[in-house]
């Protein structure tokens, strides 16, 4: 018989979000909640949330990178970012983002996928770059403009990255799919798997392109 | 060898800087819970295997803690004014990019020099983490350039850091704690129970209906889970092999791949997927935390109708 009583985990954390609580004690609130409810006693529950804690440290790593962008921010990165887009005749917002969205999909596509993200490429230049083109085409522009436009940048990273990498054979999801269907007796080649992400990162491209495209024309038109 | 644990150390005690000039920094009135914050941070990286799990454990509580009741906050330490910035911006030109590329490119040719040259035959890098040990190299490398050329005072690299770690604020820290949230999600058997309900709401001989339920299930787990690998089983072990792969006849590969996609669908629409969604929105200082989720969404759906489709027509050729 299954038990259906740690749902409630799932849906104190979806509770917890739509109040808008702390995320961190939403989601510790939930760990201890969901250990309890599945018998765990509450010693063995903190030590399962510190031990998984403990073996993803890696996910710390990449904010080592903070410090030279921090210090580069100093010396006016941000500043000179824009100032190479306002020199640029035909940059605007869409065709800078739709450039980085290739750029993305194509280094993640190769393996290159840690390479670029929202500390290391996205805050220090590609954000600042796609608000000085929009300054340039539409001229100041109000706070929820700017806003977007951030919101996109980020935006655009993640599906770059998401629909990218997967085309790349040996990255973690093509060796989880692989394993997984490998215990019913499916033996795939990563090669194999890779091919069939092609369809979905043409069609991510054109999609979210399409939407890059249109937001040059909506900050057009609220600008006026 | 180079493993994990050098760059944890690095880390480690760069997050250990930040909390002691925290505690230093008589500017901020929540210095002390910043400083506690970063402290246990530290700890974690640097001594967080000699300390138990249970030891681990209180440690999360302890960030938990400090963060949802309020005791840390925004620091400003110094830094440059708009109006010097752009008087650097000016002065220094586009060489100012070259430092701030070396960390991608140390990246970039790091990698594909250890994976495809006979330099990493050696194995001197702890293995399929190499591109973690040349971001590293490649942060090292730029603080070279940047102070053989710009002499910036001794303690401004960590200060500057300080201030970027203080405005993301906890958002730093809950990627790493939904993954553990995960784990204990899967040790009670959420997993199962999942797979269980969807089954229940399949209909009877549409293969059609059936890819649909399968692809919803993909994206709506995940965005439960805030990750498609932890959806991925699930979803396979309900639908994607009894059903799609050996009661319909689909091809595996397309299933695994493009199901694995249409999960992806649901990681851009989940504030659960913190590293990807919440950490951007406190990165750029966006007012709206669910700022950069609200412009993916329109993405996300098109895409996920667009991968159930190609689920199935591609592999039920």
């Amino acid at each position: 018989m299954i038990n259906y009583w740690p749902l409630i985990g799932i849906l104190l954390v979806v509770a917890g979000f739509a109040l808008r609580m702390n995320p961190m004690l939403v989601v510790t609130g939930s760990a201890i909640a969901t250990g309890l409810i599945a018998a765990m006693d509450l010693h063995e529950v903190i030590s399962t949330f510190g031990k998984a804690f403990n073996d993803n440290r890696i996910i710390a790593i990449v904010w080592i990178v903070l410090p030279v962008i921090g210090l580069l921010e100093r010396f006016g990165l941000q500043q000179r970012a824009a100032a190479v887009i306002r020199k640029m005749r035909n940059a605007t917002t869409g065709r800078l983002l739709i450039l980085y969205l290739l750029y993305r999909q194509i280094t993640a596509a190769i393996g290159l996928h840690s390479t670029a993200g929202h500390p290391q490429t996205v805050r220090p230049l590609v954000a600042p770059m796609a608000l000085a083109a929009a300054e340039k085409q539409h001229g100041g522009l109000t706070e929820d403009e700017a806003e977007k436009v951030k919101a996109y940048s980020a935006a655009t990273d993640n599906v770059g990255l998401f629909f990218g990498e997967d085309i790349f054979f040996a990255i973690g999801s093509i060796v989880l799919i692989q394993q997984t269907l490998a215990t019913y007796g499916y033996s795939l080649a990563p090669l194999e798997l890779a091919l069939w992400a092609i369809p979905s990162a043409i069609a991510a491209f054109l999609i979210h392109g399409a939407r890059l495209a249109l937001l040059d024309r909506r900050l057009g038109r609220s600008g006026q | 060898m180079i493993t994990l644990h050098w760059l944890y150390n690095l880390a480690g005690l760069m997050f250990a800087a930040f909390a002691i000039l925290s505690a230093l920094d008589r500017s901020n009135a929540k210095r002390l819970g910043n400083a506690a914050f970063w402290g246990l941070m530290a700890l974690s990286l640097l001594g967080g295997d000699t300390i138990g799990d249970f030891g681990n454990g209180l440690l999360v509580l302890g960030l938990a803690g400090l963060a949802g009741f309020g005791f840390i906050g925004r620091s400003s330490p110094p830094t440059t004014g708009e109006e010097e910035r752009q008087h650097w911006s000016d002065q220094l030109g586009n060489k100012l990019f070259l430092p701030a590329l070396i960390i991608p490119a140390t990246a970039l040719l790091g990698t594909l020099l250890y994976n495809y040259t006979p330099l990493g035959e050696a194995g001197w890098i702890e293995a399929k983490r190499e591109t973690y040990v040349f971001l590293a190299l490649g942060v090292i490398l730029a603080f070279g350039a940047i102070f053989a050329w710009l002499r910036p005072p001794a303690i401004a690299p960590l200060q500057e850091g300080r201030r970027l770690i203080d405005a993301i604020g906890w958002a730093a820290v809950l990627p790493q704690m939904l993954a553990s949230l995960g784990v204990l999600f899967a040790a009670a058997g959420i997993g199962d129970a999942i797979g269980s309900l969807t089954r229940m709401v399949i209909p009877e001989g549409s293969i059609f209906l059936t890819v649909l339920v399968f692809g919803l299930g993909m994206a709506i787990f995940t965005m439960v889970m805030g990750n498609a690998f932890a959806a991925f089983p699930v979803m396979a072990a309900a639908i994607g092999v009894p059903l799609l792969i050996q009661h319909y006849g689909g091809d595996p590969a397309v299933i695994g791949a493009v199901g694995m996609l249409a999960g992806f669908c649901g990681t851009l629409m989940t504030p659960m997927a913190a590293n990807f969604n919440l950490v951007p929105a406190a990165l750029l200082e966006l007012k709206d935390q669910y700022g950069v989720i609200r412009a993916q969404v329109p993405t996300a759906l098109p895409l996920l109708a667009v991968n159930i489709l190609l689920v199935y027509f591609l592999a039920f050729r």
